[in-house]
């Protein structure tokens, strides 16, 4: 039995009651037919509806995008930070309320757009073609898009943690005849390692579910630029719950395995720094 | 901040500042303020008659009603839930607290495509729930109660995880009094619990409504894209997109960034306000 401790304010029952009910009725009830439909297809259904090959590719598409596009964000994170909380300069509050855009941007809105950007025929796109890098329609524009949407998480994470940075260690590094560059390698980034892994793993959570931003600008062929959360739509437009469920259940207990490995990590790199 | 007063040994050149100022400058332009300008320049490719005539399509309109039906529910819904989510995980401590936190978290981590099959798992024609809902002649998937649900699913934490940090950071002090003093639950709550964390609570139900309103992958998987019936603002430009109809597309997506713009601003504002920063919008 759930009992408060002893506390003068009153009405905990009837809040807690309208929780419970709320969260058994929006997030457990969903969540169990998720964990449960698949295995109506036996142990060995199960298997094959997320090894086959369409799905295994898509499995890598959406796992390797968001992970290379988290790769890039957390330097470009990093460098945002940074510059918001050490240097000041004119508009700078501007340009922070600036890297909410992508959350606050509806994904389609954002799908669409970075589609047109990066088109052939687009602002972007149209400089890159003369390189021979197409963007749109290909994965690398799966890239671009959980680039976009990942960024803001990097850099929250880290500003926090860049404003809470002992200057004193920094001071201490230079008065022992450090030059600036040794002590931002030696003192500064070890200090950041936890908040850049846990940068990493926000921006890389949200990348792997990541839909409306990405199909517009990915071409969704299959084997070659598929994402996960596609066939998951796909299947059940082809009324397969049960394996539509199943990539679903694969999506979420990886993504769950991969967060709990960066967590463990993070947590070894900030006990080894203190 | 602080970096205006920063000593010198701890302190880039003033050229790498310059650089790297710039440089930041660039990149948040180049990949952040640059699709926000391609958004209204190709709504507004051919001028102010086709957004004029885009807004006034009927299926536009309809999609419009839509989106403001569907956060109208679901954020209500969730504000007031949230609340209580708050009160009892930010004034008590029981056991099975950071469970629910978990819980009441996990939308956030899940993939909004997924967040929309569960609801379709339980209530689809081959769902737990399909055969009877058939039988009362109810629909909720690929119908309005089904954008809703998959809406609040998506929206669910915004409130109470805005709620919670700040009323344990102001502490139960003054409701401890006021109920010493003889008051009841709603005269502590209408007198000293709401305008204590209105800033706060309107923070936390302005970005549930920005999400609700943009919501996409979790509404696309239920709503059965039934032009002007099932379709939210979000849906209708993928639509319009995939028809080539880009000034269209590109009008409603117009509209919907003028509401992140909307939503970004009151966060500035807001965020003065409650005089310090109150976490990523997630």
């Amino acid at each position: 039995m759930i009992v408060a401790r002893r506390s003068a304010l009153p009405g905990f029952a009837p809040a807690l009651t309208i929780t419970l009910a709320w969260v058994s009725m929006i997030v457990l009830l969903p969540l169990a037919s998720l964990a449960l439909r698949p295995w109506e297809l036996g142990l060995v259904g199960v298997w094959h509806a997320v090894t086959e090959p369409r799905v295994l590719a898509a499995l890598r598409m959406s796992f390797g995008a968001a992970a290379l596009a988290a790769a890039v964000n957390v330097p470009f994170g990093l460098l945002v930070a940074w510059v918001m909380v050490r240097y000041p300069f004119p508009g700078r509050r501007l340009a922070d309320s600036l890297i909410d855009m992508p959350l606050a941007l509806p994904t389609a809105v954002a799908g669409i757009t970075l589609t047109a950007l990066f088109s052939p025929k687009g602002w972007i796109g149209a400089w890159l073609l003369p390189l021979g890098i197409k963007v749109a329609y290909t994965p690398l524009g799966i890239v671009v898009a959980l680039i976009f949407v990942g960024l803001p998480f990097v850099v929250r994470t880290l500003q926090p943690v860049v404003i809470d940075l002992p200057l004193e260690a920094e001071e201490a590094a230079a008065t022992l005849g450090a030059t600036r560059t040794q002590t931002l390698r030696r003192v500064v980034l070890p200090a950041l390692g936890p908040a850049l892994l846990a940068g990493f793993a926000a921006a890389l959570a949200r990348g792997v579910g990541e839909y409306g931003s990405v199909i517009f600008i990915a071409g969704n062929m299959p084997m070659v630029s598929e994402i996960a959360p596609l066939l998951i739509v796909i299947r059940l437009e082809q009324l397969d719950y049960a394996g539509a469920a199943a990539l679903g259940l694969v999506m979420l207990l990886v993504s769950f395995a991969i967060l709990l490995l960066l967590n463990a990590l993070q947590r070894r790199i900030g006990a080894s720094v203190r | 901040m602080r970096a205006a007063v920063l000593p010198a040994a701890v302190r880039e050149t003033r050229t790498t500042r310059l650089a790297l100022i710039w440089l930041t400058l660039g990149l948040l332009g180049l990949f952040l303020l640059l699709p926000l300008v391609v958004v209204f320049t190709e709504a507004l490719a051919r001028g102010f008659a086709p957004v004029a005539a885009a807004l006034t399509e009927p299926d536009t309109v309809a999609a419009i009603q839509l989106t403001l039906l569907v956060a109208a529910v679901s954020v209500p819904l969730n504000t007031v839930c949230g609340m209580a989510a708050a009160w009892c995980i930010g004034r008590f401590r029981f056991r099975g607290r950071s469970l629910l936190i978990t819980l009441i978290e996990l939308p956030f981590s899940v993939s909004p495509v997924i967040s929309g099959l569960v609801w379709v798992l339980l209530f689809g024609a081959n769902g737990w729930f399909g055969p009877v809902l058939d039988r009362l002649g109810l629909r909720i998937i690929f119908a309005v109660p089904g954008l809703i649900l998959a809406t609040v699913l998506v929206t669910f934490p915004f409130v109470a995880r805005t709620l919670i940090p700040l009323m344990q950071q102001q502490g139960s002090a003054e409701e401890e009094a006021a109920i010493t003093l003889g008051a009841g639950f709603w005269q502590m709550f209408w007198r000293i619990t709401l305008p204590n964390v209105r800033w706060g609570l309107l923070y936390g139900v302005l970005l549930c409504n920005a999400r609700a309103m943009g919501e996409f992958g979790a509404v696309a998987v239920v709503s059965g894209h039934v032009r002007g019936q099932t379709m939210t603002m979000p849906l209708q430009v993928e639509a319009l997109f995939n028809d080539y109809d880009w000034i269209g597309a590109f009008t409603i997506a117009g509209l919907l960034s003028l509401l992140a713009l909307l939503t970004l601003a009151v966060k500035a504002v807001l965020e003065w306000r409650i005089g310090e920063r109150t976490g990523a919008l997630l």
